[in-house]
């Protein structure tokens, strides 16, 4: 207890100052900006708006089409398919052989660590109208889809899915490993079937980890770019645009910075929010 | 996920119950294998394209072996200096995210403050953020300090933008080492900075090579920022390169484009494989998910 604090505080400054200088800067700066009317071209020129940005925010077919699409993307690919597939497969591996666990690992796993774009060029060409799906789908008998035309926003977020389980999955194979196995072997004899030792037991006792998830899971798909970037640029027309697109659009092909960053504050709110959700979640762990 | 099997009592008798535990793992095993092929499918794409001298977008067994493919986008403008860019960019950031991080983590992990929970909580807060969003005001302000098109400019914010989730893993590794071993080290005359470097660091091996790993695989693949910070051709890293140079032309080598990827995935493939072998499996959840 002799060490000033100041002394011991110290090594904290690189962090802090690099965090301060590009991270909450530009998050200030970013509140400041979306209320005026920045534009690309012409720098010295822009004035205080108000709310102006927000109000044609609102007003916008395209923003509103994009938070639309931003919902979809995320509810059918975040909290439904990474999180419903991560756990199924999770629980299907404390049952499988071990080559068996360890090879679709592997392949989930790979489809984790692989770069954005390529996975996005990847599922282009797996969802293309010439493509690997509708191979399948004819081999199959079943009738062929343009699927990056007919539903872009369901085969970006099933991309998403594809991309996205293997997070899902190690979370709940390490939450499934922590239940005793005598938990569920009392309810076995107590004959309780599958399905109700999933709901009573399984689910109940890992609903931390569930909690945590979904929270990680949504934010990391609320900033989704390149994937959906490589396979549509957000089209055909609007079609699979969500707001990290619509923000781009906006801020860079449209030259409007102040309106775009209007988007960018709202989308980072969004985020703010499910962070203090998450730290809720871990409260009790820092 | 390949953690050691917890061993179970073997059965007194053999009864219905063993047959049925075999179904079940037969059952098991068939939904993952499914699962696995239709995840495979993509993946097999990109393999067996790469070596196809007439690849299309459909899987398919190539029609004969070529290393054509790769031979052609061998080359210093396709693969070479993008390459080398990214090794140049995200090695940067990981280099100083990490060295950051690790000074950072020695004081929340070591004294006791009133100021170590909100800063924590701040930090934990920062991992949640969308980067995406940030990405707009960071345009704007980098253009006015001039640190657009640099590639100094991005490695800092690349290093900004892993920092809070590096230093929460990192502070978390470094609770794990005890302090009884540094307390020895002091009563021997060796400065904090000394105890920090040859007992601490060596010590948490594993969890600083965690770290940089992860950092380093994360920019490896980050799109986003570079395509908005750099506008040279010359300056841009793989991610963005093989976007500009496939996504904007008309007709796409798809062989080539397989090749390329092939060659821009592997290093990450490999360092992944490395550290999880090390320390099994859910490496990057460590400190981050736990419930």
């Amino acid at each position: 207890m002799t060490r000033p604090t100041l002394a011991r505080a110290l090594p904290l400054t690189p962090a802090v100052v690099l965090l301060l200088l590009f991270l909450a800067g530009p998050i200030a700066y970013c509140v400041y900006i979306a209320f005026t009317d920045l534009q690309l071209t012409g720098q010295a020129e822009s004035s205080f708006v108000g709310l102006e940005n927000f109000r044609t925010a609102f007003g916008d077919e395209g923003f509103r089409n994009a938070v639309w699409l931003t919902l979809v993307f995320t509810v059918v690919s975040s909290l439904v398919g990474q999180n419903t597939l991560g756990l199924a497969l999770a629980s299907l591996m404390q049952r499988a052989s071990k080559p068996v666990r360890t090879l679709t690992g592997g392949i989930v796993i790979t489809a984790w660590v692989l770069p954005e774009v390529v996975a996005g060029f990847l599922l282009y060409a797996f969802f293309r109208r010439e493509g690997t799906l509708n191979a399948v789908l004819d081999a199959l008998h079943l009738p062929r889809q343009n699927w990056l035309f007919t539903l872009p926003i369901l085969a970006v977020s099933f991309a998403n899915v594809w991309r996205g389980t293997a997070f899902s999955m190690l979370v709940y194979s390490a939450a499934l490993q922590e239940i005793p196995r005598e938990v569920t072997e009392a309810a076995q004899v107590d004959g309780a079937g599958g399905w109700r030792r999933l709901w009573h037991i399984t689910l109940p006792m890992i609903r931390r980890s569930i909690g945590t998830n979904l929270m990680l899971n949504t934010l990391q798909t609320l900033s989704v770019f390149g994937l959906i970037w490589v396979m549509t640029r957000g089209g055909p027309g609007d079609k699979s645009q969500t707001l990290p697109l619509f923000m781009y659009e906006q801020a860079f092909q449209n030259s409007m910075i102040g309106y775009g960053t209007a988007v960018a504050l709202l989308l980072l709110l969004v985020g703010a929010l499910f962070s203090v959700l998450y730290l809720r979640l871990l409260r009790t762990e820092v | 996920m390949a953690r050691a099997r917890v061993t179970r009592p073997a059965p007194r008798r053999v009864s219905p119950r063993i047959s049925r535990r075999t179904s079940r793992r037969v059952a098991a095993d068939v939904c993952l294998l499914v699962v696995a092929a239709a995840f495979c499918l993509p993946l097999a794409w990109v393999v067996l394209s790469s070596v196809d001298p007439h690849a299309g977008l459909t899987v398919k067994a190539p029609d004969g072996l070529t290393l054509g493919n790769f031979d052609a986008i061998l080359t210093e403008d396709v693969t070479f200096r993008p390459l080398l860019n990214s090794l140049l960019l995200c090695g940067g950031g990981t280099a100083l995210a990490v060295v950051c991080a690790v000074l950072a983590a020695y004081p929340l992990s070591r004294f006791r403050s009133r100021l170590n929970r909100p800063f924590l909580l701040t930090i934990l807060f920062a991992t949640g953020l969308p980067i995406t969003a940030v990405m707009v005001p960071v345009y704007a302000l980098f253009v006015q300090v001039d640190l657009i098109d640099t590639p100094q400019g991005t490695v800092l914010f690349f290093a900004a933008s892993q920092l809070p989730f590096a230093i929460w893993l990192m502070k978390n590794f470094m609770d794990g080492v005890p302090k009884e071993l540094e307390e020895a080290a002091w009563t021997d005359g060796a400065s904090t900075w000394q105890s920090l470097l040859r007992i601490v660091l060596p010590l948490m091996g594993p969890g600083v090579a965690v770290v940089t790993v992860f950092s380093f695989v994360t920019m490896w693949g980050n799109f986003f920022v570079p395509f908005m910070l750099l506008l040279t051709p010359d300056r841009m890293p793989a991610s963005v390169s093989i976007n500009e140079f496939f996504g904007n032309r008309g007709m796409v080598a798809y062989g080539q484009l397989a090749a390329f990827s092939v060659v821009y995935s592997t290093p990450v493939i490999l360092l992944y494989v490395l550290i999880a072998r090390r320390l099994g499996g859910g490496f990057a959840l460590g400190g981050a998910v736990k419930g």
